[in-house]
């Protein structure tokens, strides 16, 4: 019987990100997997970020996390997302090379100190008198921890289902974990069914690219880490295609044949993901849907087809993809397929991601009921931390709505809870002007070298650029332009007025069709500076008003976040409180009148009698 | 479920005019203990003993002893106003009863109840929403007919449904904007700045028609300032007694005004007047030109309503003038005091120089009612058509308000070429305001719009 400290279940995106976090702060950890060959494994898109989820690398990166940096080393393309729009929403994402991702992170992961790596299917984790768990593994082997992560993803008694047939099995034909599940409800968790879908993986010679419209990379690559620095090169292509009528036609007469529509899948599919049978049945007034061909690597020729997952028969998907333009002789590798798992209602957690009833005891990624690689890792990182710092005796670090993406994330699943698995949204941020993926560094770097996942070489490194950005402010602010003919010339093409007087370069900034870079030639102090630096100035200034508006109500959420509230409140003897908002705070057990004022049911009055009653008291 | 006791309450619940009979309510943990302390019924029942929903006829006791018959009337927690017990104490009307009645039950342990207690009680054991609350708190001091009727229309959730249905056409508008910036891959097509101006435009009509609906309302709520000046000696005493001989008003508080010069308050047509007098201002001073003290001049600017008062019977003075000029061109009713003496005054100039002209006598007690009808038609200009006025106070018009402020903000922005996503955080903050009128959370319900609207999805 081995002793550690930490011990993580699962070693998909949350679990790497949970046991490089807990090694790193010191304490002896170890971390299961089901199957080496499938740690950080991308079973569906071969992708890492997107709308809201590049802004959740960026963060995991500033905290000290290893995502942006692996996904950096291994991408095949990268986008910024919405680059025409806001900056708010401007977000990153890249497609990945499958295979070498996960050998990258497995790397990483056996190269890092106090950390062991144990393949092993965990059977039940118990809890000793002493308050440390041992954990048993499919051999009856033990182990001893004094906490434990939960982040089993989709493997928790898993059921895949396709057509007519399920079967238990974890995803990619990895093996299933379906004893754990009996251990943890007789801890007091909490499980129900969750389920998700992937597409098919199709033989890329079987496609006829002629046919469908190209999507290239970003010219410029911006990095996901802030610390990966140097040239990045797009290595491939993607493509888009269209369903079409006779797509839908032959979505509709498989249908009877669903598992979901006859009812065999009991699990809550994901509303942000629906399979295309789902698309097709809530939006049939749609005469096309888009998918978009990727793929899975260098090293391979399959080609994941996103946009189009179902747990139809496969007679009935490879009738459905070949009646798509470009796809008439598609050659199915790996069919598409629905996946049943357990996972926890994350309304039993706290902020920090520990269970409130089972002291020790975290949970973390799609266990938690969320969905996508990006929220698995940025709560692996949270629980991690976490888990350490208990260990150690310290305060848990609780990331804030009005900080962090990751903080919103983690309020929201355990604060509202979530019906079916949660994905980040830009639009689920009320701060997301000041939540931007390109300052995440200065959100939330001082933190991670604060808890000690960031070293002092890279937070000097930091702090100089955040001086640079300051003195750029201050001296487009300082600097006037001269009125010219050249100036004005450029500001009529732009479609903005002339100047009469001159303006200061901030003035112009100001302007929605002015950008840095069209001052260039008028601005004659300017020094060669980091493209981030730029654009933070950029940014700072053009959106002033907006982000000092937002900064007040990040104020403002700040103080009800500040005004603690103790789980040991006993919410139906406050006085003056409905009784629904009882109820609820009492399910919930807020640590804060501000994450008391997230929960559904609670009302501003009933946030007034709990600031009156309770606030005061500083619990 | 109310583990920590309440303390009880108490107070004289019906209006202290007078009456045929007059009412304490007690509400608490120990009303029922403290009713069967000042209360022995007929029968020797206790109250303590009946159901809810039930009555007792009996007496009423103090320190002194026997002091009236009454009716007990027991409605037991939660079926009850305040979700608590209540007992209401029936005695016979007139001041000295009832607050003898009052005062034994606060001998007995009761605390005097603070104005609207009662309702927040009723609101914080959750036997109403909000804005119910809010509403019916604005009903039971209603200081007139229009706010009244106000009171009920927002009881009757017109404000959550008008304010509801703002919110919606945000709502889908957020959910468009979100949609797109969140799904930048679908084939979703962004909000155009066309729909986005005319949205915001339609939406900022029906804020300002919420607000301005409010502005125009509180003048009729909180009361009509009206000034009477006159010059020494033209009668506005009388003017002042006709007056005071219209409906009473039962308003003896009112918050905000300059109480030190309101002299009295009557109702009009539906309006709460509020009199006041610029006559000390003057009366000390014989020379014309102090006409011009600034305090006056600043009273007359101020007021919503001015009666000016001249004499029949006297030359047309300096200081008569001096009034027409500064009131002529406001919301004036000029008054002209017929004394039996014969008509001196050129009554033409006063004719010529205003819209609303009455002529009164203080022996014909019908001038009363021509005074009225000018002093109705006057206020015409505020009265509110059924409608008009949804906002009931100002917590509900803060938040319109601010909703009102974003909505402009935005517009600004969508006008000055900033990107939709922007806008929509500003607009995001309206929604936040309107939100709190009903206390639904902005970010679930864009969400939900995206979810429902858009086939959106890997």
């Amino acid at each position: 019987m081995r002793d550690y400290s930490v011990a993580v279940i699962g070693a998909g995106h949350a679990g790497a990100e949970a046991a490089f976090a807990a090694a790193r702060l010191g304490e002896r950890t170890a971390l299961f997997t089901i199957n080496l060959d499938a740690i950080a494994n991308m079973p569906c898109n071969p992708s890492i970020g997107g709308t809201a989820k590049g802004h959740l690398v960026r963060e995991i990166d500033a905290l000290g996390g290893e995502m942006g940096k692996v996904a950096d080393k291994t991408f095949l393309q990268s986008r910024m997302l919405n680059r025409g729009k806001g900056p708010a929403v401007h977000s990153l994402r890249v497609q990945s090379d499958r295979v070498k991702y996960h050998v990258e992170m497995k790397h990483r992961l056996e190269l890092q100190d106090n950390l062991d790596i144990i393949q092993a299917e965990i059977i039940s984790v118990e809890k000793r008198e002493d308050k440390s768990f041992v954990i048993t593994t499919a051999l009856f082997e033990k182990y001893t921890a004094k906490a434990v992560i939960i982040s089993t993803g989709t493997y928790l008694k898993s059921t895949i289902h396709v057509g007519e047939a399920s079967y238990s099995a974890g995803p990619d034909g990895h093996l299933a974990a379906n004893e754990l599940s009996n251990s943890l409800k007789a801890l007091g968790v909490t499980l129900r069914r969750f389920k998700t879908g992937t597409p098919a993986r199709v033989h890329r010679r079987s496609i006829d690219f002629s046919k469908l419209e190209v999507q290239y990379g970003d010219e410029k690559i911006s990095p996901m880490s802030f610390e990966t620095k140097g040239e990045l090169k797009n290595r491939v292509v993607c493509h888009i295609a269209y369903t079409n009528a006779k797509t839908h036609e032959a979505i509709r007469e498989g249908l009877h044949r669903s598992p979901l529509y006859s009812g065999r899948i009991e699990g809550v599919g994901p509303r942000y993901c629906p399979s295309i049978e789902d698309k097709v049945v809530r939006f049939s007034e749609k005469p096309r849907h888009q998918l978009f061909i990727e793929p899975m690597g260098e090293d391979t020729e399959e080609m994941y087809l996103q946009g189009m997952s179902s747990s139809l028969p496969v007679e009935v998907q490879e009738k459905m993809y070949r009646s798509i333009e470009g796809l008439e002789n598609v050659e199915i590798m790996r069919n598409a397929y629905a996946i049943e798992y357990d996972c926890c209602d994350p309304t039993e957690l706290f902020p920090s991601l520990e269970f409130k009833k089972i002291e020790g005891l975290y949970g973390a990624g799609q266990f938690n009921g969320t969905s996508g690689y990006e929220e698995a890792a940025a709560q692996g990182l949270v629980a991690g931390i976490n888990a350490a710092r208990k260990i150690k005796g310290q305060e848990p670090v609780i990331l804030k709505r009005s900080q962090s993406y990751i903080g919103t994330l983690i309020d929201d699943i355990v604060t509202k809870g979530c019906t079916d698995p949660y994905r980040m949204m830009t639009s689920r941020s009320e701060y997301r002007l000041y939540l931007r993926q390109d300052n995440a560094d200065l959100r939330l770097l001082p933190l991670g070298y604060e808890i000690g996942l960031i070293n002092s070489e890279r937070y000097e490194r930091f702090l100089v650029k955040k001086e640079q950005i300051k003195k750029e402010i201050e001296r487009l602010n300082a600097t006037g332009v001269a009125p010219s003919d050249e100036l004005n010339a450029m500001l009529v093409s732009r479609e903005t007025s002339p100047v009469k007087n001159g303006a200061t370069l901030a003035d112009l900034i100001r302007r929605p069709q002015i950008s840095y870079d069209d001052l260039k030639p008028f601005d004659k102090q300017r020094s060669e500076l980091d493209a981030e630096v730029c654009e933070q100035a950029e940014i700072e200034i053009k959106y002033e008003g907006y982000i000092k508006k937002q900064a007040a109500q990040v104020e403002e959420l700040h103080r009800l976040e500040q005004r603690k509230l103790s789980p040991d409140i006993d919410y139906c003897t406050v006085e003056g409180l409905r009784l629904e908002a009882a109820e609820k705070l009492n399910r919930i057990k807020p640590l804060s009148i501000g994450q008391a004022a997230g929960i559904s049911g609670v009302n501003p009055a009933d946030v007034a009698v709990l600031i009156i009653r309770l606030g005061s008291k500083g619990e | 479920m109310k583990a920590q006791s309440n303390d009880t309450i108490a107070a004289i619940s019906t209006a202290t005019s007078a009456a045929a009979v007059s009412m304490v309510r007690l509400s608490g943990e120990r009303a029922i203990e403290i009713a069967d302390s000042i209360f022995v019924s007929m029968s020797g029942k206790k109250i303590s003993e009946i159901k809810g929903y039930s009555a007792l006829y009996g007496e009423v006791f103090d320190k002194k002893g026997k002091f009236d018959t009454a009716v007990a009337l027991l409605f037991r927690a939660p079926k009850s106003y305040t979700g608590e017990n209540v007992v209401e104490l029936t005695v016979h009307g007139g001041m000295y009863l009832v607050k003898r009645l009052l005062r034994a039950a606060l001998d007995r342990g009761a605390r005097l109840a603070e104005a609207g207690e009662f309702t927040k009680r009723a609101y914080l054991n959750g036997k109403m929403s909000l804005s119910s609350a809010e509403a019916t708190a604005a009903l039971i001091s209603a200081k007139g007919e229009i706010e009244a009727k106000a009171a009920l229309r927002a009881a009757d959730g017109r404000l959550s449904r008008q304010s509801d249905e703002i919110a919606q056409s945000l709502v889908t508008l957020l959910g468009e904007i979100s949609a797109y910036c969140d799904y930048p891959d679908e084939d979703i097509v962004d909000v155009s700045r066309e729909t986005l101006i005319k949205t915001l435009t339609a939406v900022k009509e029906e804020l300002s028609s919420l607000t301005s609906g409010f502005e125009r309302g509180s003048v009729a709520l909180s009361g009509v300032d009206t000034v009477i000046v006159g010059s020494t000696n033209v009668g506005k005493s009388t003017i002042m007694n006709q007056m005071s001989g219209f409906e009473k008003s039962i308003v003896t508080d009112i918050a905000g005004t300059t109480r030190d010069i309101v002299e009295d308050t009557v109702s009009v047509g539906g309006f709460v007047l509020k009199l006041s007098d610029t006559a000390g201002i003057r009366e000390t001073s014989d020379v014309v030109e102090s006409m011009g003290v600034k305090r006056a001049k600043e009273r007359i600017e101020s007021a919503a309503l001015i009666i000016a008062v001249f004499d029949s019977s006297r030359e047309i003075s300096d200081e008569d003038r001096e009034i027409i000029e500064l009131t002529k061109d406001k919301n004036t009713i000029a008054v002209i005091n017929k004394n039996d003496l014969e008509t001196k005054n050129d009554i033409e100039l006063i004719k010529s120089s205003f819209k609303n002209v009455v002529e009164i006598s203080a022996i014909d007690k019908s001038s009363g009612e021509a005074l009225e009808s000018a002093i109705t038609s006057a206020l015409n200009k505020f009265k509110l058509d059924d409608g008009a006025m949804v906002i009931i106070n100002e917590r509900q018009y803060d938040c319109v308000k601010r909703a009102l402020y974003d909505i402009n903000d935005a517009l600004a922005s969508a006008q000055n070429g900033v990107e939709p996503d922007m806008i929509g955080i500003t607009i995001e903050g309206a929604l936040s305001s309107l939100y709190e009128l009903s206390g639904k959370k902005t970010s679930d319900a864009v969400v939900n719009e995206i979810f429902s609207k858009f086939c959106v999805g890997k």
